[in-house]
């Protein structure tokens, strides 16, 4: 059957329509590959497969009749941070219990729509907090990707890493992931797949868990460009019920996925070339720009001069908005109680046996940075590099139509690593948090193998709502680095 | 301002050592008219089962996310307007952070630094008939919190959310009442206004209208250095006083303060800034909060909402569809009717009343009817209970009964007699008048032979009446008992001058 979990969404969704295979076989062949692999990889936390059947025979009834929606039998993944209803919900947080929404996130209701089939949750960071997907409730998630001549388990980055390693491991067709600070491209760039970010407001925001509100955006983790555009069409749209969606009309964006670049002037920031920066992700950047300028691309130098403050920025702006977006799982509703014997004790044991470490050390980041006598020498100064830092990104459009960076500082690094200096794994997101912190379009597209074989992505930033360009640019890199490797299957 | 200030007079507290005034700043927390909440689409209403007017929203289910209610928004200006206030073109919503059973998103969206409605002013009538101004500092939305019900169970509390995220308006003035009557007399002319822009319906017992009362004391002369200044120093230090719901806790609450203040500071000691609970059934305020346990709010910008903007033409069109604001009904009711200041403000206290006078005063005497309208229909109306909605005795019956009265046919007295049968609901006051034969007597026959009677009846009388013209009282009431009261007064009048010769 891996006949038909290695294809890509585009082949598969060709292959449905011209009725090479249906879409039930279609998914049953990846409900075996999830069965097989899923004791070992940990990526999804809570399969479907019964409503994935009963979904793909629908989709088949569809199929038959020559109707359906553009996803028609695609089976998708969907990050447990996406409100599913009828489905336990839990964003890995212990202190969400077995809670079952009676709703359904715009995001995966537009899938839905468009005829994809749900495999199953996704592992992920509890809340979206974490680089590493190690502080999930259900375990870290492992990375099918092994470095060359070593059995360690890998992480598959966070916070999005049950949606990198399973659409890795081929074990969906694509996944819904979220991006706060770098949550899709850091793990797409670790694992050798597509992971977009859309401008903010693109994607809704209803019926998502939220984590940093001024910052959070869903997006898909894809096994190519043309994948990750199919999906990230279908996602997005304006919605009234979240009041920073968008009214802007979605465009065509697989149609833009092959065309020409020639002409486009790519920025390349000399402030992300960081100290102790490994060689060959500088030498995989020097190869981006080289591939881009081959097809005709006009490559400009540029300066972000507040680049450097975009870290400790959103490491202001991200806990702060979660010390508040989370006040509300206190054991009073839904999820998870422990009981107290007045109400501050329940808030107090409820929170402390709910929420993990990473979680915890958030809150109270932003409840200090919040508090009186602190708010404007943190929060109200990180608000104002912020602007600075849209600000550069504004000047740089005058003189660029996108950006080139790395998509992470290093390749996947091994579970347990990292996990105990919380400033070693904030720095995984420094390439990317700058375009959470700006609302700008950002890609990773896997370019390369690192000397110990691991994938290396480069990140494209675009213009707000411009995410055409850098699909456009994104299928010229893939088509130059013809990246084709493929985890070996251990498992 | 200054001349509005000299002429207002303080009222003044004797303590040990010295002269002391009071100084009352208010919160008035304001429910607004709407159908649905701030954020949510959930219904607004009285009276349903718990928590069965609860959103995802309001539950603060995870994901779920605030969208503005533009009508409370509508509401807000609209109220802004009616206080005569600036209305902010940008406003933005923050979130207050804390934790409570009857707060589910673990804080409430309110506005912080930048309110929808800034300064304005208010004028107030005292209970003497003089006015002064209160000015407001700010009016913004914010959401209402849920109720917490501890009386079910012994051991468990209940939380309705029917209540959360209702829209509220709060509406802050500045330090510029003197004494409970003018902290009460503001709340009510606050309220006047509400009702007749309709942005609240200003029921008290439902907890519609409420107020945190801020009190603190001062020297005679003090207040006037805080007003020529604008600075806090000249003032004592304030206490908030919450759970104050009825005009009359207000004043015990006030009374009950000022005097606990000015004790603290003759004994020599510091009145400290804290939040202060009023107990109805004690009469008295106990502290809840100081100053350095009060809640650290954490107040930021709610990322969730863009910031708010209104539109000038939009609020253009709002002040096109205000109503006429009691202020301007009363002087108008002055200026077209010839009222006096006590009775148009009686009057214009309620739109309905305002309009029950309008319709009756129609082509009548306006002062005529405007005694009827005050004295004899809305003390029957308080007596008995009823809203001027739900009058027995229609506003074209009181004009009716003035006509009756302009054009002779019945006089004062008698007017009396046949508005007590229309409120007993036999019908119009001229069906009643002609049921009961109360027409007036002006046939001068039928007078003349009455007066002729008495004259020969009582021949002492009419002597003595040549010498002593003030007895012509006696025959007039002589002549109205013959008649039944029925005789025209001014007639008998001048009959009984003619024939007794005075």
């Amino acid at each position: 059957m891996s006949a038909l979990t290695n294809i890509t969404l585009k082949a598969a969704l060709d292959g449905l329509k011209s009725k090479a295979f249906t879409s039930e076989e279609l998914t049953r062949a990846h409900v075996e590959a999830i069965e097989k692999a899923n004791p070992h990889l940990n990526a999804f936390v809570l399969p479907t497969f019964e409503r994935a059947i009963e979904m793909a025979k629908a989709s088949d009834a569809k199929l038959a009749k020559g109707q359906g929606g553009e996803l028609e039998g695609a089976p998708l993944g969907i990050k447990d941070l996406f409100c599913t209803e009828g489905v336990r919900t839990t964003a890995c947080s212990n202190i969400l219990g077995e809670f079952v929404p009676t709703y359904e996130s715009t995001v995966t209701a537009n899938l839905w729509r468009d005829g994809a089939v749900m495999l199953g949750k996704l592992n992920m960071d509890e809340f979206a907090m974490g680089s590493s997907n190690e502080t999930s409730r259900f375990g870290p998630v492992v990375n099918p990707w092994k470095a060359k001549g070593s059995n360690a388990s890998l992480t598959p980055g966070g916070s999005s890493g049950g949606s990198a390693s399973a659409v890795a491991a081929d074990l969906c067709l694509g996944a819904t992931a979220s991006d706060t600070g770098g949550s899709i491209r850091q793990p797409a760039a670790f694992t050798g797949t597509v992971g977009i970010k859309p401008t903010y407001g693109r994607a809704s925001r209803w019926g998502i868990v939220a984590f940093a509100s001024s910052l959070d955006q869903a997006g898909p983790i894809a096994k190519s460009v043309e994948d990750a555009a199919i999906l990230l069409k279908s996602m997005c749209g304006h919605d009234a019920k979240d009041s920073t969606s968008l009214d802007v009309p979605t465009p065509d964006w697989p149609s833009f996925v092959g065309k020409s670049v020639k002409g486009l002037r790519i920025g390349v920031p000399k402030e992300y070339r960081v100290d102790g920066m490994p060689e060959e992700i500088e030498a995989l950047w020097r190869q981006g720009i080289a591939w881009l300028k081959d097809a005709g691309c006009e490559i400009v130098d540029i300066s972000l001069p507040h680049t450097k403050y975009a870290l400790p920025t959103y490491y202001i702006v991200a806990p702060a908005e979660a010390s508040s977006n989370l006040a509300r799982y206190d054991g009073v509703r839904y999820g998870k109680r422990a009981e107290g014997k007045n109400l501050i004790d329940l808030y107090e044991n409820t929170r402390a046996e709910g929420f993990g470490n990473e979680v915890k050390r958030r809150v109270l980041i932003g409840t200090y940075v919040l508090s009186a006598g602190y708010y404007d020498a943190y929060y109200v100064k990180a608000l104002k590099v912020r602007r600075r830092i849209a600000q550069d990104f504004d000047q740089a459009w005058a003189k660029v139509d996108a950006i080139l960076t790395p998509s992470t500082p290093s390749g996947a690094f091994a579970l347990g690593d990292k996990a105990a200096d919380p400033v070693a794994m904030y720095l995984n997101d420094i390439f990317t948090v700058t375009a959470n912190l700006a609302g700008l379009p950002g890609i990773s597209v896997p370019a390369g193998l690192g000397a110990d074989g691991l994938p290396l992505g480069l990140q494209l930033i675009g213009k707000p709502l411009d995410e055409s360009t850098i699909f456009s640019l994104a299928g010229a890199l893939e088509q130059a680095a013809a990246f084709k490797a493929k985890p070996e299957k251990w498992w | 301002m200054t001349d509005v200030i000299a002429e207002r007079e303080s009222k003044v507290i004797q303590g040990r050592t010295g002269a002391w005034e009071i100084v009352i700043g208010l919160e008035v927390h304001a429910q607004v008219s709407s159908k649905s909440k701030l954020f949510s689409g959930a219904a607004v209403g009285f009276g349903a089962g718990p928590n069965e007017q609860v959103s995802l929203v309001d539950a603060a289910m995870p994901g779920m996310l605030p969208v503005l209610n533009r009508f409370c928004v509508e509401q807000a200006v609209r109220t802004g307007l009616g206080l005569k206030a600036q209305i902010n073109r940008k406003s933005r919503f923050a979130r207050k952070n804390y934790f409570y059973a009857d707060l589910p998103q673990g804080y409430q969206i309110s506005q912080f630094d930048e309110p929808i409605v800034g300064e304005g002013e208010v004028e107030v009538e005292r209970e003497d008939g003089s006015f002064f101004t209160v000015r407001i500092e700010r009016l913004h939305l914010e959401q209402d919190a849920g109720k917490l019900i501890h009386d079910l169970s012994p051991t468990e509390s209940f939380v309705d959310l029917n209540r959360a995220g209702t829209a509220l308006m709060e509406i802050v003035s500045r330090p510029d009442m003197r004494s409970a009557e003018e902290a009460t007399a503001y709340v009510q002319k606050l309220r006047t206004i509400l009702i007749y822009l309709g942005t609240c319906d200003g029921d008290m017992e439902k907890g519609n209208l409420r107020a945190d009362v801020n009190v603190s004391v001062c020297r005679p002369g003090d207040y006037e250095k805080y007003r020529e200044t604008g600075s806090f120093k000249h003032l004592g230090t304030r206490c908030e006083i919450k759970n104050v719901n009825s005009f009359r806790f207000m004043r015990a609450a006030v009374e009950y303060e000022a005097r606990r203040q000015i004790e603290i500071i003759e004994d020599g000691g510091k009145v400290a800034q804290e939040t202060r609970l009023f107990d109805p059934t004690k009469g008295e305020t106990r502290s809840m909060r100081s100053k350095e346990e009060a809640h650290d709010y954490r107040y930021f910008p709610d990322p969730d909402l863009l910031p708010l903007v209104v539109e000038d033409a939009w609020i253009e069109e709002i002040k096109q569809s205000l109503p006429e604001l009691p202020d301007d009904k009363r002087r108008r009711f002055i200026s077209q009717y010839g009222l006096s200041s006590y009775d148009a403000n009686v009057l214009i206290s309620e739109q309905a009343r305002a309009d029950f006078y309008e319709k009756a005063a129609s082509g009548r005497d306006a002062k005529l009817v405007a005694n009827w309208t005050t004295n004899e229909l809305l003390a029957r109306l308080t007596k008995d209970g009823h809203d001027i909605e739900d009058s027995p005795v229609p506003p074209e019956h009181i004009a009716e009964l003035v006509a009756l009265i302009e054009d002779g046919t019945i006089s004062s007295k008698i007017a009396k007699q046949v508005f007590d049968y229309v409120w007993a609901g036999e019908g119009s006051p001229k069906a009643v008048v002609e049921k009961h034969g109360l027409v007036q007597v002006t046939d001068t026959g039928a007078i003349e032979t009455a007066i002729d009677q008495i004259m020969a009846a009582n021949p002492d009388k009419v002597e003595a009446v040549k010498d002593k013209p003030q007895a012509l009282g006696w025959f007039v009431g002589q002549v109205m008992k013959a008649t039944g009261g029925k005789a025209n007064p001014a007639a008998v009048n001048d009959i009984l001058k003619a024939k007794l010769g005075v």
